[in-house]
């Protein structure tokens, strides 16, 4: 692994990697119980996987279960091998790349949204204009004062990119992100 | 005891722990006490079912079990107190994990009102041992102790085997709960290894096998974690199909060294024929092996013309370094079995002589004699000692364990090894003070067999406390070392790579081996003399206590053939090449890079 770095002093036969990286969306479900997120977020720090995004809660109570979804990159050989690695915790149920899912499925990508909490500040005609780019990008106002606004938006990462991107300049003051949630198109489940 | 006639389940957690290890099948425990399990250790001074072998550290405990485990396919089971008990029993958690050795690990903790109170003795064990572990548990509850136990055994064994851990906290240890059999403890659904292969899958590999012209079998540790069933289909296979066949260190013994098929160990000192075969072949068939960086050689070089067939339990060792062609999920055994009998249904089973070049090529590479060695008459050649020693324990029941270096690859070279869970060595994670603690596991679980550890002179004096341990307990293991006063494998690194420039791999003040046997109450021997040499290892045998016999060899000899890094494996270096010009312009700069 890690076989795009380049050989420092101490490796083995390490040889460059051509493949090209790609970006997929994993989901997996999993037990909840102690400790199960460090084993999944262990198991990429120790093998030098990449984490983009990664949201996790528990989806059925009953049994149990939580469902973690995490965005990673790789070459197609290292995304198989990262499948298979979380295969092997043993309080992991079902690991589905969504990504391969929904090429399988005909489809271009997984549905993939998340919900991002935006803080601007401001007086004038900039907080006027906050307000009217925050109804073109359907961001809902949750807080306010004369002096700010706080902003719910919900949607594909790219769109609140986007919507950070253009209040930075009218007031911005901070963000926070859920993560990607996501899942394939169409009737089947995971 | 708080065992009532009315209700015989309800007792503490101690007693537990020692009822879950008896219907577990355990009949030996490696560990050391400590404020942490004290409770446990009163349970098994009120016990006979369970015999505890004191060892003298806590890597002991662990290496001793696992080599128990090795020799025998039972679950080593290993008990250990909280915080630096724990921290000790890393090193052989993480080599069992890379050797795929099942080993139970009890660990005591403090009392979960002080866990995160930085109290005395405490470590965050399953934080700390949970990359080094196949699966860990921190038992909050008394009544979970049971259950955990169970499925810890379970999971130890089943599937990939590997080592657990179980972390006991002191006040479940004392608090009284309810014991569950194993048969009515739940297992975890999300754990189910798949044993069974795709038989569409054997099939096709049985049908490119048939097509083979330069066909290799190429063996690993998997077929002895398969038992002995799978060694028997092994040796079937090759009768049948009569394909040649080499194994990796950790796979040797499942088909016999005098077997007439048979090329010797591969890989970085590995066998000429093994290494050219692997590399030439056309079909590639590997057994429970992961294609390890010093199995392969450089990756882009590794047989480059074979379809290749992978037969591997975990899904994730198919494709991590190698991409094959036919990748088979299951267990060596049942995969064996269906192979062999496919391959004795197909309707037309290949001719004698379409494999008949390819052996005409293996026996020109055979007769380049790559293990072959200058033999000396004033000096012992470590070749030659294990040669001799060898000889000297034909036809009786011998297990090898060994140390990490040098000597260890001699031993794999020269030691010819007949039967599977007699070869103990440190393969993955390259333990030095692995072979004393692992022998001493082997020889309680087979008091009347020959247990030589083959050692170095440095890897022995990183587990030696462990002698205590071998007197305590009466464990008559023989401790042969390889006395070159180098660490040997480092200096012929240093030698390849490093200009000869011998930083701190010379033992400087090396202990008088002799004098320390006797100081623990064990005999010393002591051979410089090639000529007294089959004698004293005569006497060495005959002795019924553990010995330490310092054999000193050659200072300055190198193991090979070797495969330089960066290189592939039709470009290994041979002895009779291995000038000293040659050795040191074996690896290029940008190999240099690369070791």
């Amino acid at each position: 692994m890690n076989a795009h770095q380049q050989p420092t002093g101490s490796a083995y036969f390490i040889s460059p990697e051509t493949a090209k990286v790609e970006s997929h969306t994993l989901s997996v479900l999993v037990t909840n119980e102690p400790g199960v997120l460090a084993r999944v977020i262990g198991l990429f720090s120790g093998r030098g996987y990449n984490i983009e995004s990664l949201t996790v809660s528990e989806t059925e109570h009953e049994s149990h279960l939580s469902r973690i979804t995490i965005v990673t990159n790789g070459t197609p050989t290292v995304l198989e091998q990262i499948k298979a690695q979380l295969e092997r915790i043993v309080p992991v149920h079902r690991v589905v790349d969504l990504t391969v899912r929904a090429g399988q499925l005909g489809q271009e990508r997984p549905i993939e949204r998340e919900v991002a909490l935006i803080k601007v500040a401001g007086t004038g005609e900039s907080r006027a204009e906050v307000l009217r780019l925050a109804d073109a990008f359907q961001a809902k106002v949750v807080d306010a004062t004369v002096g700010h606004f706080i902003f719910e938006i919900t949607g594909k990462s790219s769109k609140i990119d986007q919507f950070v991107g253009v209040v930075k300049p009218l007031g911005l003051i901070e963000v926070c992100r859920t993560g990607i949630a996501a899942m394939n198109r169409g009737p089947q489940g995971m | 005891m708080t065992d009532t006639a009315d209700n015989g389940n309800r007792m503490t957690g101690a007693e537990i722990v020692l009822r879950a290890l008896k219907d577990n099948g355990v009949e030996h425990l490696f560990g050391y006490p400590g404020g942490a399990v004290l409770p446990i250790y009163d349970e098994i001074f009120q016990q006979d079912d369970i015999q505890h072998i004191l060892v003298r550290h806590e890597q002991g405990a662990g290496h001793a079990a696992e080599g128990y485990a090795r020799s025998t396919g039972k679950v080593g089971v290993m008990l250990v107190t909280s915080g630096p008990g724990a921290t000790n029993a890393v090193t052989p958690l993480q080599d069992a994990l890379m050797d795929s050795i099942p080993l139970v690990c009890l660990t005591g903790q403090v009392p979960t009102t002080l866990i995160g109170s930085d109290a005395f003795q405490e470590a965050d064990t399953v934080g700390i041992t949970r990359p080094c572990t196949k699966h860990n548990w921190l038992v909050k509850h008394v009544d979970d102790l049971a259950g955990i136990i169970h499925e810890a055994f379970r999971i130890a064994q089943t599937g990939r085997p590997g080592p657990v851990v179980v972390d006991i906290p002191k006040d479940v240890q004392f608090a009284t709960g309810t014991y569950v059999p194993p048969s009515e403890t739940l297992a975890a659904k999300s754990y189910k290894p798949k044993v069974n292969g795709d038989l569409k899958a054997i099939q096709a590999a049985v049908e490119l096998m048939a097509t083979a012209r330069r066909p290799i079998l190429y063996t690993g540790g998997g077929v002895i974690n398969a038992g002995p069933e799978a060694s028997k289909l092994l040796r079937e296979l090759v009768e049948l199909t009569n394909f040649p066949i080499t194994s990796t260190l950790m796979g040797l013994g499942a088909y016999p060294a005098s077997g007439k098929n048979w090329l010797g160990m591969l890989g970085m000192h590995g066998s000429y024929e093994a290494n050219m075969a692997m590399h030439d072949c056309d079909v590639m068939v590997c057994i429970g092996a992961r294609f390890d960086d010093r199995i392969t050689g450089r990756l882009n070089a590794f047989s480059p013309n074979s379809r290749k067939v992978h037969i591997d339990i975990d899904p994730s060792s198919i494709n991590k370094n190698v991409r094959v062609d036919i990748p088979i999920i299951g267990d060596v055994g049942h995969v064996l079995e269906d192979m062999v009998r496919l391959w004795r249904a197909l309707p037309k089973k290949p001719e004698k002589t379409q494999a008949a070049e390819w052996w005409s090529s293996i026996e020109t590479w055979r007769a380049r004699k790559s293990f072959s060695y200058k033999n000396s008459n004033d000096v012992i050649m470590p070749q030659y000692a294990l040669e001799r020693l060898a000889a000297a324990t034909k036809g009786r029941d011998t297990f090898i364990t060994t140390e990490v270096g040098q000597h260890q690859m001699w031993a794999a070279q020269f030691f010819g090894f007949e039967e599977p869970n007699h070869w103990m060595t440190s393969g993955g994670l390259g333990t030095m003070g692995y072979g004393l603690p692992a022998a001493l596991g082997v020889q309680v679980a087979h008091p009347d067999a020959l247990v030589i550890d083959i050692a170095g002179d440095a890897s022995i004096q990183m587990c030696i406390q462990e002698m205590s341990c071998a007197i305590q307990h009466n464990l008559p293991v023989k401790i042969f070392i390889l006395n070159n006063q180098y660490m040997g494998m480092v200096r012929q690194w240093q030698q390849l790579l490093h200009g000869n420039r011998l930083s701190n791999s010379y033992t400087e003040a090396m202990p008088d081996f002799v004098k320390l046997a006797e100081a623990y109450g064990a005999v010393g021997m002591y051979c410089d003399d090639p000529k007294e040499l089959d004698d004293k290892i005569a006497e060495m045998i005959a002795v019924k206590a553990p010995v330490i016999f310092d054999c000193r060899v050659a200072n300055l000899a190198n193991c090979f053939p070797m495969i330089p890094s960066g290189k592939a494996h039709n470009e290994m270096l041979l002895p009779d090449e291995a000038s000293d010009e040659a050795v040191a312009t074996a690896i290029d700069a940008k190999g240099r890079q690369l070791v």
